[in-house]
């Protein structure tokens, strides 16, 4: 490896009270990949997520993006700096129209924040870009809908449309399949192929089938460690994950 | 995206030139109806502290339970620049809000970064805070009398010791805060505070400050009590510390609820008026009229907490309905 990996997690270690969750990850992201994280349920990939993105400060080790350290930086810190993620649960601004919630994430936008005078109906650059950011995924034409009322796929899409319109450099998605059907699945598989293009991407996903199309490498995660790594060529060979419920599946 | 007012240019909407003009011409009718010009002046002066207390609950979805402390804070600023600084009505109202602002600026410092039940613990044990010191700190506030005889003094050389210049007076100082505060929620800023009320951990992973919109928003809003805090006690000619006390500080809650400020601008202006209403008209039949409002209170919570501002808004949407999409009515009547 001659270029350093764009985000790296060195030797973290998070517990809550007696309970340690992770005990001791090492991550590292190339530019411009698609890596998946898996592993079965408890494993510790979610919390994983939220060190990395700032939500949890780890007990031990270091995050590192684009060659600065940002351990235990507050999320806002971490996301103005180019990091962005979406949630396994949805999260988004329920009251807001679809739009509204994309435009909330757009960065003219939160530059602006602290103006109390401007309208924010008059701009169109930022509103222009918001609209951009649905229809990429998928979401055109229902740019008024309010976000509650979209479909569970829909609101699925809006989720990740939220995290991309604050134009990342890394884009961190936790589980964007969950719950959703076969129909939206094969939509979502054609955008995370298409934003493959553009972003360097971690997902973490239960259904393995959608990542071992779609990574580049895939880190197994289980009690607490990363317990295997590779493309989903080795990992597929890989004697863990052939004696493991995921072999299986794959 | 666009409200139902229609904006007239940047500042102004249709809503706020119709509000205006009714609230204008009260002073010409209010003796007509029975009632007296006083009551003019005390209901701009709630609607005022009632729209800066929206900002926060309505707006950006933080209740405080001790905003008294600040209208409070505003009354005796205002009473106290009065009687030790200089008589004049424009450096009293501008030490009033300049007071409550720091005062709610120190606080909104030690509870920013806190969120549902804790903000509001914590809004009223200040709020206590403050009460208790205005009690007890004879030398400054005059203890549990207050203040006495604060002067009205005169604007431009005419008296404020009629209350119908004092309700114009008030009105002035109501069409700001209406106009600052409807540009306000509709800027960047504005967006931003509402998207808070509804996830503020999203708000964080987007980037957003979070801890220091709370911030602003609470200082705004208490710094606008204090405005009214400060006509308050010209008005009354006196500042005392009831209106700090937690169960004056719960009626601008109700006030802004009643009316609506969870779905309306215009929410906590109607919720003063019924409250203000309430109070002269119930309270001329019956002693116990507040225990007839606060089961008043207690409906709407329970069956409509949007309040009437709500109630409204869904008599106006059905209208719509009807009379737009006569065709869908049957879809619609079978969705209910």
């Amino acid at each position: 490896m001659t270029v350093a990996p764009l985000f790296e997690a060195r030797h973290i270690h998070k517990r809550f009270g007696d309970q340690v969750v992770l005990e001791e990850i090492n991550l590292a992201f190339e530019e411009g990949e698609l890596s998946g994280i898996m592993g079965p349920n408890g494993a510790g990939k979610t919390t994983c997520f939220n060190v990395l993105t700032g939500r949890y400060k780890p007990d031990r080790g270091q995050v590192i993006f684009a060659g600065e350290p940002i351990t235990g930086l507050p999320p806002r810190v971490i996301a103005q700096k180019g990091v962005s993620r979406s949630f396994q649960l949805i999260n988004l601004f329920d009251e807001y129209s679809a739009l509204e919630n994309v435009l909330i994430a757009v960065p003219q936008v939160r530059n602006r924040g602290f103006n109390m005078i401007r309208n924010i109906e008059q701009d169109t650059a930022a509103i222009d870009k918001a609209a951009l950011v649905l229809e990429r995924v998928g979401l055109k034409g229902k740019e008024n809908e309010p976000s509650d009322q979209l479909s569970y796929g829909d609101r699925r899409a809006l989720e990740i449309a939220v995290a991309l319109a604050t134009e990342p450099r890394i884009l961190f998605l936790d589980e964007p399949t969950s719950g959703i059907g076969i129909e939206a699945m094969a939509r979502l598989a054609e955008l995370v192929q298409e934003l493959k293009r553009t972003y360097t991407m971690i997902i973490i996903e239960h259904d393995m089938k959608f990542l071992f199309d779609l990574a580049d490498r895939i880190s197994v995660v289980h009690w607490g460690q990363v317990i295997a790594e590779g493309t989903p060529d080795e990992l597929r060979a890989n004697k863990w994950v052939k004696s493991s419920n995921l072999g299986k599946l794959v | 995206m666009a409200g139902i007012g229609g904006p007239i240019g940047h500042w102004i909407t249709r809503e706020m030139v119709i509000a205006f003009a009714v609230i204008f011409s009260i002073p010409f009718w209010i003796n007509a109806v029975g009632l007296y010009q006083y009551l003019g002046v005390e209901i701009l002066i709630w609607m005022i502290y009632a729209l800066g207390f929206n900002l926060l609950l309505g707006y950006t979805g933080k209740p405080s339970f001790g905003h008294g402390a600040y209208f409070g804070i505003g009354a005796y600023a205002f009473g106290l620049a009065q009687q030790h600084v200089v008589v004049n009505v424009w450096i009293g109202i501008g030490i009033a809000i300049l007071a409550a602002t720091l005062a709610g600026a120190m606080v909104a410092a030690f509870i920013s970064h806190r969120r549902g039940i804790y903000f509001a613990l914590m809004t009223i044990a200040f709020g206590q805070v403050f009460w208790f010191a205005a009690v007890k700190w004879h030398a400054l506030t005059g203890g549990e009398d207050g203040l006495q005889n604060i002067p009205r003094p005169d604007v431009f050389s005419i008296s404020l010791k009629d209350n119908e210049a004092l309700f114009y007076l008030a009105f002035f100082f109501f069409v700001l805060v209406v106009i600052a505060l409807w540009r306000l929620i509709h800027s960047p800023f504005g967006k931003v505070i509402k998207a808070i009320k509804q996830n503020e951990m999203r708000a964080g992973f987007i980037g957003y400050n979070v801890r220091l919109f709370k911030f602003m928003v609470f200082t705004i809003s208490a710094g606008i009590a204090g405005l009214a805090g400060g006509l308050f006690a010209m008005a009354q000619g006196s500042a005392y510390p009831d209106v700090m006390s937690l169960h004056v500080s719960g009626l601008v809650v109700m006030m802004t609820l009643i009316g609506g400020g969870f779905v309306s601008f215009w929410g906590p202006v109607l919720g003063t008026v019924i409250f203000f209403l309430a109070r002269d008209i119930l309270g001329v039949l019956t002693e116990t009229w507040l225990l007839w409002y606060g089961l008043m209170f207690i409906v709407v919570v329970m069956f409509k907490p949007e309040g009437l501002a709500g109630i409204w808004q869904d008599l106006t949407r059905t209208r719509v309905s009807k009379s737009e999409s006569v065709d869908t009515s049957l879809i619609s009547s079978a969705r209910r």
